[in-house]
């Protein structure tokens, strides 16, 4: 789906345009295939995959590339797989493929979770968990999560390939560290300790809307069950995905008392940005809509975790 | 690199297309630009797939690509080339009789202009594929996918409770 | 005479042909050697337009025409003014295309035609205007503004309209009256957003010299005499016909959109169909608009509650023009004081122009803002006082035995405000069951025990609908038996196939399904105006009834010659016309159709049948008598109300909000609905469905917001929220039956009614779930994050 704040600015232009600008067109089988496309035409090729969020842009011509590769034919690009450490997602996989894998489901009911918040059932069908996370949109659920677990990317080109991680991956608005040439090929979800509790909550307007505030966060207990280890992340919050170290500080050590849950949530209100307003919600309503979604996210994950052994 | 016969790097604007629709097999030549939802509309003048934003959000155009409901307005023909579409002139019986979910529709009321009830019935279609017995909640979810700005859903959500309750019968009861 | 199907849920015969995807909406029309339309917009909400460059879209391959202001010729004229009105002073409408200057984002500009929508798009792109950029009247308040910048330079104020009307006398009540209070109300701008957008299809037939156009409009008739005049064409050869039109709600009840002149002419220019077909994008910047106004209302009341005088003062935003006169502002002065007894009334309003898009009506037409401003008004008096607030409205009402009601205003027809029937503590009394009112206390209170804040909120309403001037209808039976009903209005989903054929089949003793009702073809019927304030089956209702009983008369009299026998003995049932007491001397209503059409040949499986029946031979004389009139069962007739009637309702729900988050969720929902006698129950309730919708998307979701550039900041799905399946909550309906005594159905309108209180009793469910917090709401739409700042606002 499109990202509101850029339409925002769009509509600048009074367009009255829904029918998608002139481009070429590929569609190749194989991966290489589409390496030597990008290498070729750099900047001026758009990689298209579920293309849910990638389509409307081009309906409304606020992307306009000269050609387009079309990766949906690379087969060796549809897979999901169990890693050691983490669940590898190729590029064409789709989000309802996952979100209906009983073995994530199992496995990794968190991502299950965050997809279950994309968009709409047509939405997910179609569109893919490595697409989302190449959009980069501040306000979708994948690059938070990924933020989140601290996971990381794989990114292909003629030349070779690197690891991302993804807080250096997301680097501002619908921007990432790709370079041109470059291809998002595979996202990796790290896997979640079985004794951590977990909770993914956004406040949305509508049913499928893209969040105003998300937020999601992993505790791990310690064997006295204080919190050994916090992973909060936020959507909607800033140009982009937000890892809170700051609110995590707070936890680690801690029983997760009152008094710390409230700390914490007014240590939320930091991380949203100044410039976080749109139509829906001004900064001010978003600290609070953070910090209340941070309240509710560490209760939650807090009573889902697992009690240790010999936990008093 | 791997060796290939065809010139992969040929990107093209007009493309040749084998698309299923309703089981009808159609061949064209397509701008490689065309939206899948003007292809059915006007090329192959499926004109029951409606377009209502053309941004993803409306529904009107939902229709099934190879069995998924799916938004056509976010596709490309060019992409559909092999793929098997089903869209609502492809619901009813061979006999044309209505299949239990327009049944139900027209039974309940749940339609007033009509605009967008054939991507509803698409979606509603995958739904009960899906969930044969959704509840009240799940129902309201799964529809929010698709906007009806003349009934209220009240009447649409009581025809997918009917619609479900038949398609769960071993037999279709008809009356 | 029985009647059967008046009043039975019957199901809907439009349904097989929609649910099979096989409707016909503008845009699956598709024409041999067919052009596609697309038009440029102004980027900018006021501009000198200083220089415009078509060149290079002209020479875009597969454009064939480019249109700007210049090459309109005669054309260039502005659009005629809707319902003029002696204090629309100041009346301005709009160009086809911008010549000089542009005073809102998306007016007309440009014109392109190309082979396909794709092209004509391109070309879009590649127009150059140079602009001049004004400064913009982007809100009321600018637009009030002392010396503030204008829309037109000739009109100073930006003051269109300035309208007083005085009801008894509210000086001398306010001067002495126990209690007074002075509020600010506003409401702000929602669109109908209609799921289908506007379209036009144009076809220029030179060898007939005949023009068709389809539009997805709901007055076609207005819109063909416009074309002809404009195209200089003889009536008879224009048609314009509105083919299944995916919702209107009020904003396609217009003339002339520019489309509607530009995509004719050309078809004229280029001898081949045109097609335009209004985008989401351009629906949002070119569609007509509602709903802001700013409300200054003084009311005083005594120590009973009872409403003693309200002096009511508001401003009115038309946008950049005033297509459909003033008419909006006039319903709200008249809807405003509703169900009570309110002897005491001062309306005042100025119509405003802005830089917006121009207002027009959107279901509901004026009458949420009335309905909101007066609801706000009894809860205060209630919680001034210390009273249960459906106490304050009871004790207000209008009573059952004081009708006709006079309110002493003239209505948006020029007509009285006169209430025609109602009993308004019947429906309050329903609702109450419905909502199980007396327990809520009990609930609510257990609900605050947990932290949540559970609230009820009413709303009443009393709505003008069924107004005229005057709507007809031709009933025709053919030779098979079947029948044939066209009228003038359009459908836009209100299931008039459905409801008009009950109509008619009560009358003539056939199925509904026996009968084939055409609206909106100007070819089918020549007479009428439109579908809008809730006046289809009202007006149109009626002219159908009167017309089936003119039809029905004459095939007594038709075969009480064939029987020999006297007409008050013929009765019409089971598609039989037959002699009363003796069912073997019986006619089809197909074999009567054909006697009264003294043709030398007949065809067909009735007329062979005809043929070998021992009837009555052929009087002598004429085989046409003069007493028949016409050959065939056929008549015509018309409808005019002496004035409109009166619908009333009361709604309301239970919610909950969230005080942290400012979110508020529907929990219960309940609608009881007066439309006088319902024709088809299972319709009426439909309609009330989806009026509520709206009016829960209108009061808490859908809101356009105009940035100080006068840009829409929110024009997309993404963004302006109509409500899913997923925000509104299941609804209850029940009905009170008032007939109405102005029309020979006894009905009242019923189209515009689930929108209208709305507003109001979500202002009160509010404030009833935050009175902790002495929350009160005076404006609308709300949305989370203005209900987190009102709160924040009340505890500091």
């Amino acid at each position: 789906m499109i990202p509101s704040l850029l339409l925002e600015e769009t509509y600048l232009e009074g367009s009255a345009i829904m029918k998608p600008p002139r481009f070429h067109y590929c569609s190749p089988r194989i991966l290489d295939e589409a390496l030597t496309l990008l290498d070729q035409y750099g900047e001026d090729i758009k990689v298209l995959a579920g293309g849910q969020s990638f389509v409307p842009l081009l309906n409304m011509r606020l992307a306009a590339p000269a050609y387009i590769v079309d990766i949906n034919h690379i087969s060796e690009l549809h897979y999901f797989e169990t890693e050691d450490g983490y669940l590898a997602i190729g590029a064409i996989a789709r989000q309802r493929q996952i979100e209906r894998s009983l073995l994530v489901q199992e496995k990794h009911p968190l991502l299950i979770e965050a997809i279950k918040h994309i968009g709409h059932m047509q939405i997910r069908n179609r569109g893919t968990v490595v697409g989302s996370i190449a959009h980069a949109d501040p306000a979708a659920e994948l690059p938070a999560l990924l933020t989140c677990l601290n996971g990381e990317v794989l990114a292909q080109s003629m030349h070779g390939e690197r690891v991302i991680k993804a807080e250096e991956f997301f680097t501002g608005y619908l921007t990432t560290s790709l370079e041109a040439g470059e291809m998002l090929t595979e996202v990796r979800f790290p896997w979640i300790s079985p004794q951590a509790g977990w909770s993914f909550i956004e406040f949305a307007r509508r049913s499928g809307d893209y969040a105003l505030v998300g937020a999601m966060a992993v505790l791990t207990p310690a064997l006295d069950d204080t919190c050994m280890s916090a992973n909060i992340a936020y959507l909607g919050v800033a140009g982009s995905p937000m890892r809170a170290h700051g609110v995590e500080k707070i936890l680690v050590g801690t029983k997760l008392d009152a008094q710390t849950l409230e700390d914490a949530a007014g240590a939320a209100r930091d991380i949203v940005s100044d410039d976080m307003q749109d139509v829906h919600a001004t900064v001010e309503y978003r600290r609070e809509l953070a910090s209340e979604m941070t309240r509710r996210v560490l209760k939650q994950a807090w009573e889902r975790r697992e009690r240790q052994e010999g936990a008093q | 690199m791997q060796e290939r016969d065809d010139d992969f790097s040929l990107c093209v604007e007009e493309c040749e297309i084998a698309v299923t629709v309703n089981g009808n097999r159609y061949e064209r030549s397509v701008p490689v630009r065309l939206l899948l939802s003007d292809f059915l509309r006007h090329e192959l003048h499926l004109t029951g797939t409606h377009v209502g934003c053309e941004h993803g959000v409306c529904g009107c155009c939902t229709v099934l690509f190879n069995g998924e409901a799916t938004r056509s307005c976010l596709m490309f023909a060019v992409q559909a080339d092999g793929m098997a579409i089903t869209t609502i002139e492809g619901m009813a019986g061979v006999n044309s009789e209505l299949h239990p979910i327009q049944q139900a529709f027209r039974e309940k009321h749940g339609l007033q202009c009509g605009f967008c009830t054939p991507g509803i019935i698409m979606t509603v279609h995958a739904m009960l594929h899906e969930h044969p017995d959704p509840t009240e909640d799940e129902i309201r979810h799964e529809l929010s996918g698709n906007i009806c700005r003349c009934t209220g859903y009240q009447n649409i959500v009581e025809a997918v409770k009917l619609a479900a309750e038949r398609l769960r019968a071993p037999q279709m009861e008809v009356e | 005479m029985a009647t059967r199907y008046f009043g039975a849920p019957v199901q809907r015969l439009e349904d097989p042909r929609l649910l099979r995807g096989k409707g016909n909406y503008v845009d699956d029309i598709d024409l041999p050697e067919m052009l596609h339309a697309a038009v440029l917009r102004s980027t900018h909400a006021r501009a000198r337009i200083v220089h415009i460059d078509a060149g290079a879209a002209q020479a875009l391959p597969g454009v064939r025409l480019v249109l700007t202001a210049n090459d309109l010729g005669e054309l260039l004229e502005p659009s005629p003014l809707l319902v003029p009105h002696a204090a629309l002073t100041q009346p301005r409408t709009q160009l086809p295309l911008a010549r000089d200057e542009v005073r809102y984002v998306g007016e007309a500009v440009a014109f392109v035609v190309a082979d396909n929508r794709y092209i004509a798009e391109d070309a879009l792109d590649l127009i150059d205007v140079e602009y001049e950029p004004m400064p913009v009247v982007h809100s009321l308040a600018v637009a009030a503004e002392q010396g503030g910048p204008l829309v037109h330079a000739d009109v100073p104020g930006n003051a269109a309209a300035q309208l007083a009307q005085t009801v008894g006398d509210p000086d001398s009540v306010f001067a002495s009256a126990p209690h007074v209070i002075h509020e600010t109300i506003l409401m702000d701008r929602g669109a109908a957003m209609p799921m289908e957008c506007r379209g036009v299809l144009a076809r220029w037939d030179a060898h007939e010299s005949m023009l068709t156009c389809w539009i997805s409009t709901q007055g076609p008739l207005p819109i063909r005499n416009g074309l002809a005049a404009i195209f200089h064409l003889p009536e008879h050869k224009v048609r314009v016909i509105a083919p299944d039109v995916g919702g209107g709600f009020g904003t396609k009840i217009m003339m002339f959109y520019p489309e509607e002149i530009l995509t004719p002419l050309a078809a004229i220019q280029l001898g081949r169909p045109v097609k335009w077909i209004e985008d989401r994008r351009e629906h949002f910047i070119s569609a007509n608009q509602e709903r802001s106004q700013l409300h200054e209302v003084e009311y005083a009341f005594d120590d009973a509650g009872i409403l003693l005088a309200v002096r009511d003062t508001f401003l009115h935003d038309t946008g950049a023009y005033t297509p459909y006169g003033i008419i909006i502002p006039i319903i709200t002065a008249c809807t405003l004081p509703g169900p009570y007894r309110l002897r005491h009334y001062a309306s005042e309003f100025t119509v405003l122009y802005t830089n917006k898009v121009p207002v027009s009506p959107y279901r509901g037409a004026g009458r949420p803002h009335a309905v909101f401003v007066m609801e706000r008004i009894m809860d205060r008096i209630a919680q001034e006082l210390k009273l249960d607030r459906l106490e304050v409205r009871s004790r207000n009402f209008i009573q059952p035995d004081e009708f006709p009601w006079d309110v002493g205003l003239n209505y948006q027809d020029g007509g009285p405000t006169k209430y025609d029937s109602g009993n308004y503590q019947a429906g309050l009394d329903k609702l109450k069951a419905l909502l199980d009112y007396d327990n809520f206390p009990v609930l609510q209170a257990e609900a605050r025990k947990q932290g949540r804040y559970l609230g009820i909120g009413v709303g009443c309403y009393v709505e003008g609908t069924g107004i005229g001037p005057y709507e007809g209808a031709m009933v025709r039976v053919e030779s098979d038996g079947r029948v044939f009903a066209a009228t003038g209005v359009t459908t836009q989903g209100q299931a008039h196939a459905t409801t008009f054929a009950q109509i008619v089949a009560d009358q003539l003793g056939v199925r509904p399904e026996d009968v084939l009702v055409t609206t909106g073809d100007t070819q089918a019927f020549n007479w009428g105006v439109g579908t809008y304030a809730s006046r289809a089956a009202t007006i149109a209702g009626s002219a159908m009834h009167l017309a089936a009983v003119k039809v029905r008369e004459k095939a007594r009299q038709v075969a009480a010659d064939l029987f020999e026998a006297s007409p008050d003995d013929i009765e019409l049932a089971d598609g039989k016309v037959f002699v009363r007491d003796a069912p073997h001397r019986a006619l089809t209503l197909g074999q009567v159709a054909i006697s009264a059409n003294p043709l030398r040949y007949a065809y067909g499986e009735n007329a062979r049948k005809l043929m070998t029946m021992k009837l009555a031979g052929t009087r002598p004389g004429p085989a046409l008598p003069e007493e028949r009139g016409s050959p065939g069962l056929e008549a015509s007739a018309f409808y005019s109300p002496p004035h409109g009637s009166f619908a009333s309702g009361v709604h309301g729900a239970i919610i909950e909000v969230d005080p942290t988050t400012g979110n508020v969720t529907f929990m219960k929902y309940a609608a009881v609905h007066d439309c006088g006698r319902v024709i088809n129950p299972v319709i009426v309730e439909g309609q009330v469905h989806g009026g509520v919708a709206q009016g829960i998307g209108g009061a808490f979701f859908e809101r356009l917001v105009y940035d100080e550039e006068g840009q829409i900041i929110n024009a997309s799905f993404m963004d302006y929220l109509l409500p899913t399946a997923a925000e509104v909550p299941p609804l209850l309906v029940d009905h009170v039956e008032t007939p109405s005594p102005l029309n020979p159905l006894g009905v009242k309108g019923a189209g515009e009614a689930g929108v209208i209180p709305v507003p109001a009793l979500f202002a009160s469910a509010i404030d009833d779930a935050l009175s902790p917090f002495g929350i009160r709401i005076r404006e609308m739409p709300l949305h989370p994050c203005r209900l987190y700042e009102l709160l924040h606002e009340a505890q500091q």
